[in-house]
């Protein structure tokens, strides 16, 4: 019988190279042996997005990307269609665990100095990933056609008016349309479920391939690959599978118990994960009361409305997503990861995180002079984190980083 | 073949005479797609005038008309009110509407051709919410200061009852006033020519 599979394996591996590729990236492929559990994001942001094509792709054989029909499609699905509720709310919960699984991800490529020489087009298409993401949440907010997502909709399409001289033609061919309209459901659908997909998927494998060429960092920010026995094995890497395929299965465990706790238990999170003004069909006479992104977009809507100018604060906002891509090239430390780089690059890691979350926080709240105050002294600490960079992020470093991943 | 010598330049040459090509023809097909991404002949034929009745209209109230998808404000102003958007404009960042968009005939204090009925288009300038209608003086949320006008929710822009933009706010100009014109005294026709 193995004989048999044997031969099978020759006859696939005389016209596709399967051994090849599963010894590349699976059997053979040398891992740092010391991953904690910050590692686990990557995969599982994998997963998520397994579970964002799957499940999206069985509700748009109920869904109707029509204006007249869409509100009402979503309602079908989730009273109607036998098991369209669970469907629904694991593709809504999925996407905000997608921003949290990413998140968590770039947060352990910031502190650990993943994104250094030589990965830095690992953080490059991972921070494309990271924008496409969002024009694919932001997309997929509206098909359910409520008020948040036709406002939300018109707030974001309208950004880009306010870029000189083209943006106002540049919205109306978003919108396809003078308002956010029918039009405008029907193309976002088709880029919510091909287009960006395609791209993202593509992207992923980008991410991967520059990834296993370079190899992976770890905790340590040790390079494994100086270190290599007479065979050309890393003497501190072990093979991704099986040693971190099954490790990741427990991440994985983990994960789908929280993941499904919140779709049975808690699938709109309060009004953060599925905001109520969705559960009104859309409105185009009337804006709610109260509009906010879903959480994961509100640090940048903070910093947009901490700008008193229309144009400026568009630029603020695209220039708090720029300058995440230039991370590679701001950061001059040279110590990789954060357990050797000093007092002032920890400090300044935690001031970023305080700001960052705090911008999320008042980028939910309704406008009020407190909200904006902080708001402009978040968005300040955010972008001197950034562009003060190059000036702070030598000093005080250890000066001993060891060669080798040592035995605890 | 092997005592054949290559032509560097010529070899150069249609290399970049094939790309040049291919690139032309490539920016040509694109643009039919490019293209049937702009309104449609039906979404453009789609802007016809409406028609309001305001006979029923009371003294502070606001009605809602739809025009081209979005909403017409029709609101009524007292003479109080009227009084005040004469004498309260240093706080507005362009109080003689120099720089906002209005048919001829509003381009005055009341921006309107009936001082008393006020029209705009209700999308903020800033990034196209509905600003609120608040009449009340002084609220908490709007602070001491605040006369009556139009909030909006989105990004908290402040409008005055002429719908001027106050400084210090994210929208950069005044509401939008639509085209219009008076049939009779009380039906008023939206869009179209004024």
């Amino acid at each position: 019988m193995s004989g048999m599979l044997k031969n099978a394996l020759g006859w696939m591996d005389d016209r596709f190279p399967l051994s090849k590729v599963w010894n590349e990236h699976l059997a053979e492929y040398y891992a740092p042996k010391n991953f904690n559990w910050m590692y686990y994001f990557g995969s599982l942001a994998m997963l998520v997005l397994v579970n964002q094509i799957i499940t999206g792709i069985f509700l748009t054989i109920h869904y109707k990307p029509d204006a007249k029909l869409a509100f009402d499609s979503v309602e079908y699905i989730m009273r109607d269609v036998d098991w369209g509720w669970l469907i629904r709310y694991m593709h809504s919960t999925g996407a905000s665990a997608f921003f949290v699984v990413v998140y968590l991800h770039m947060f352990r490529g910031l502190i650990y100095g993943s994104f250094k020489k030589p990965r830095e087009l690992v953080w490059i298409f991972g921070m494309i990933i990271y924008v496409a993401l969002m024009a694919e949440a932001f997309m997929g907010y509206l098909l359910p056609w409520g008020q948040m997502s036709y406002w939300g909709a018109q707030v974001i399409v309208s950004l880009f008016g306010a870029i000189p001289y083209v943006g106002e033609d540049l919205a109306l061919w978003l919108r396809g349309d003078y308002v956010i309209s029918d039009a405008t459901l029907n193309r976002f659908f088709a880029f919510h479920v091909i287009a960006i997909p395609l791209v993202l998927v593509i992207l992923v494998f980008m991410h991967i391939v520059a990834l296993h060429a370079v190899g992976s960092n770890n905790p340590e920010g040790i390079e494994i690959k100086k270190h290599k026995d007479a065979k050309g094995i890393p003497l501190d890497g072990i093979p991704f599978h099986p040693y971190y395929s099954v490790k990741d299965l427990v991440g994985v465990a983990v994960f789908l118990f929280i993941f499904a706790l919140i779709i049975f238990y808690m699938p709109e999170m309060g009004g953060y994960f599925l905001e109520h003004a969705n559960f009104v069909p859309a409105n185009p006479l009337k804006t709610p009361d109260h509009i906010a992104p879903v959480w994961y977009f509100t640090p940048f809507y903070a910093v947009l409305r901490a700008v008193p100018d229309k144009f400026l604060g568009v630029v603020a906002m695209a220039g708090a997503i720029i300058v995440l891509f230039l991370l590679p090239w701001l950061d001059r430390g040279v110590n990789k990861s954060i357990r050797y780089r000093g007092p002032v690059f920890k400090a300044a890691i935690v001031a970023f995180v305080i700001s960052f979350v705090g911008l999320g926080y008042f980028g939910m709240q309704p406008v009020s002079p407190v909200g904006t105050f902080f708001s402009r002294l978040f968005s300040i600490v955010y972008f001197a984190f950034f562009l003060l960079m190059p000036w702070y992020s030598n000093l005080m470093q250890d000066k001993y980083v060891p060669e080798r991943v040592e035995e605890k | 073949m092997s005592d054949h010598v290559v032509d560097k330049r010529r070899r150069l040459f249609l290399t970049a005479s094939a790309t040049a090509v291919t690139g032309v023809g490539a920016a040509y097909v694109a643009v039919p797609f490019l293209a049937s991404m702009m309104p449609s002949d039906r979404a453009k034929a789609a802007g016809a005038p409406v028609e309001a009745d305001i006979s029923k209209l009371e003294e502070g109230q606001l009605i809602r008309v739809e025009w081209r998808g979005k909403p017409v404000w029709i609101l009524k102003r007292s003479n109080d009110v009227l009084a005040q958007i004469a004498a309260d404009t240093e706080k507005l960042r362009d109080p003689d509407s120099n720089e906002s968009e209005q048919p001829e005939s509003c381009k005055n204090v009341g921006r309107s051709i009936n001082p008393e009925v006020f029209l705009a288009v209700g999308i903020c300038t800033h990034l196209g919410c509905s600003p609120t209608f608040r009449p009340e003086v002084a609220p908490e949320d709007l602070g001491p200061d605040w006369k009556g006008g139009f909030f909006c929710p989105c990004h908290g822009s402040l409008f005055d009852y002429s719908g001027r933009v106050y400084s210090g706010v994210p929208a950069p100009l005044n509401l939008v006033v639509p085209p219009h014109k008076y049939l009779t005294d009380t039906r008023i026709l939206i869009g179209g020519q004024a």
